[in-house]
């Protein structure tokens, strides 16, 4: 099997001197296609950091990441946007749709800076919709959705690039317990489906609808264990 | 990504607030209005002006002549010897086919000082001409109610008048002033005709008129040889210049001038008086587009004051938008053509509201537009657009993805 992510080394340091703070103090992580992670741990442990690394929005003082078979540190920042838009799709804890957009026009998004046109880009993004259960909401704007809503939504938009990797960043922090159990169905159907999922959460339940677990403390991975 | 996408995402950023996104708009439209109405005022004033002194006849040349109280000093002192008046003889010389092609007639001007009586009623004309019948179309005095006098009365010495409206009011308030009797120095004029009005032209009032015919008045009160003025017109105001030789050629040779520098007359060009006026109007133009100019600056800082703002409000926005793959040209686009369209469409009300409010007399000019003033206004506010858009544009472009999406 292909490796989706490989971290090697990754070292993420705020400040000089004595000042020096490690987020992430050598890190190795290998994910191969088709698993489905959940990265747990304290706040302060380095996962968020961690996850803004693997998600290319955050660049390491150390180390090696390469995604899907490219080196990321390596890009600049226009081929960085490409990686963003092709390679990943995030789920953030706050939702994060664009306001007073609807729920297609937020999902069409990402497809439209890829520069997919017309026709195309609304089937896509209508069967993205049509997976996370919302075909009968696509012209709600987000402020008429409830939560759960919302971040169906995001999922959708994260599903409409078909990316190699879909990153969740505590995707049910802020989802009621009916809510948090959707999501959690449609991230493993999702992963039935042969997606990469990796999630970041800090809520044992959540961690345990995935197949491996890491745990991480003071910028270090802990333990690495398969769940089933 | 479309251009035609991004200005989509432009017009519903603008969209999203729609008090900000009018305020500043009507900066700019008040800029570009401002631009244009004053620019046409200075330009309205100074063809108001010009108007008043065509009404003078742009083609006249007038005569006067140097002798005596005109120049003071020694210089008229020095020249008193050799130097002649102004005769009759003069202007018939000037009126001449064959030496003066270019000079379609010429009338002689006595000039008088007196005041005219009607009962108790009186007045003092500001111009008491005694000339031929030529002087009305030379001057471009046209004669409104009544008669113009004729060359017969001229030969005949009659005591008839035509007069300026500010005399007949004086003089006869609004009862009809033709077939009565005015006396002017002592001496019975009877008012065959009231003059057009010519208004003011900035000097004198142009109505305060009497005209009546030159043996007359010469015989009466200025005695025969002492002419005022001779009032010359060329055949068109092109010709202007070949006439205005013409007369020095005639006259330098009838009055013996052996020094050019040194005339005993001297000729007053309405040309040159417009020139003048309207180089002194330009100044006053310039002066208020100025003013205009900078109520249009003012807008653009207004339009990058905004667009900061906006940026930093919708600085998570911009966050999310770069982590799903916006590129940076993308975000730049999008809020450069939020600037444009804010300028664009400022612009476009500023040219409407300019064009309209140039229909209405402002401190009692009429506004007359200068096309120019127009392209210029509304290339400039586009511009303003573009350029001070395009710091918080670039700034928007520029957020690192994390540090955006961390801000709150």
């Amino acid at each position: 099997m292909s490796l989706v992510i490989d971290v090697q080394g990754a070292v993420k340091q705020y400040g000089v001197g004595d000042a020096a703070i490690f987020a992430l103090d050598g890190v190795d992580l290998q994910i191969e296609q088709g698993e489905y992670v959940a990265i747990m741990g304290p706040s302060g442990s380095g996962k968020s950091t961690l996850m803004n690394i693997m998600g290319a929005l955050d660049n390491m003082t150390k180390g090696k990441y390469f995604l899907d078979g490219i080196e990321i540190d390596t890009l600049d920042e226009n081929a960085l946007s490409v990686v963003r838009g092709r390679k990943i799709g995030f789920i953030f804890q706050s939702f994060n749709l664009i306001p007073r957009t609807t729920a297609l026009a937020n999902v069409e998004l990402p497809l439209a800076y890829q520069g997919i046109k017309g026709k195309e880009r609304r089937e896509r993004a209508m069967a993205a919709l049509k997976v996370v259960g919302l075909a009968d909401r696509v012209n709600h704007e987000p402020t008429e959705l409830s939560g759960g809503q919302q971040q169906r939504v995001a999922v959708a938009r994260a599903l409409s690039t078909r990316p190699a990797l879909l990153l969740a960043d505590e995707p049910t922090g802020a989802l009621d317990s009916k809510s948090t159990h959707d999501l959690l169905d449609l991230f493993d159907q999702i992963n039935a489906a042969g997606r990469t999922v990796v999630v970041i959460t800090h809520e044992d339940d959540v961690a345990q609808r995935a197949k491996r677990v890491v745990r991480m403390r003071d910028g270090k991975i802990v333990s690495d264990v398969m769940n089933r | 990504m479309s251009l035609f996408e991004i200005i989509r995402f432009a017009l519903r950023g603008l969209n999203s607030n729609k008090l900000r996104t009018t305020l500043t708009t009507l900066g700019i439209a008040i800029g570009v209005s401002s631009v244009i109405i004053l620019l046409a005022v200075g330009n309205g004033s100074s063809k108001a002006v010009q108007a008043g002194i065509e009404k003078l006849g742009t083609n006249t040349i007038t005569i006067q002549s140097n002798r005596g109280g005109f120049g003071g000093g020694r210089a008229s002192a020095a020249r008193a010897a050799s130097s002649q008046p102004l005769t009759v003889a003069d202007a018939v010389a000037l009126s001449d086919a064959v030496n003066a092609p270019d000079i379609k007639q010429a009338a002689p001007v006595a000039g008088a000082n007196v005041a005219c009586a009607v009962g108790t009623n009186s007045s003092t004309p500001g111009t008491f001409n005694g000339t031929w019948p030529s002087w009305f179309e030379a001057s471009n005095t046209s004669v409104k109610q009544g008669t113009y006098f004729t060359n017969d009365d001229v030969t005949e010495g009659r005591h008839v008048a035509v007069i300026g409206n500010t005399t007949a009011t004086d003089l006869f308030g609004t009862s009809n002033p033709l077939g009565q009797e005015m006396r002017c120095g002592g001496i019975p004029f009877t008012i065959i005709g009231v003059t057009e009005k010519k208004g003011s032209n900035g000097f004198q009032d142009g109505d305060s008129l009497v005209v009546a015919p030159l043996t007359a008045v010469q015989r009466s009160l200025t005695g025969y040889n002492n002419l005022q003025s001779i009032v010359v017109q060329a055949k068109s105001a092109k010709v202007q210049d070949l006439a205005q030789t013409e007369i020095n050629t005639i006259m330098d040779a009838r009055h013996k001038v052996k020094n050019t520098n040194n005339r005993d007359y001297r000729t007053l060009n309405q040309a040159s008086l417009l020139q003048t006026t309207s180089s002194s109007n330009s100044v006053f133009t310039v002066l208020l587009g100025m003013v205009a100019a900078i109520s249009l600056l003012v807008g653009g800082i207004g339009i990058t004051n905004i667009m900061l703002v906006t940026v930093i409000e919708r600085t998570r926005e911009i966050g999310i938008r770069k982590a799903i793959g916006a590129p940076k040209r993308a975000i730049l686009t999008q809020f450069l053509i939020e600037a444009t369209i804010l300028s664009l469409v400022g612009g476009l009300i500023g040219v409407f509201g300019g064009l309209v409010g140039s229909h209405f007399k402002i401190v009692g000019v009429q506004p007359v537009i200068i096309p120019a003033s127009v392209f210029l206004a509304f290339g400039v506010s586009i511009l303003i657009g573009v350029f001070f858009g395009g710091y918080p544009a670039s700034r928007a472009a520029s957020l690192r993805p994390i540090e955006a999406l961390r801000y709150e």
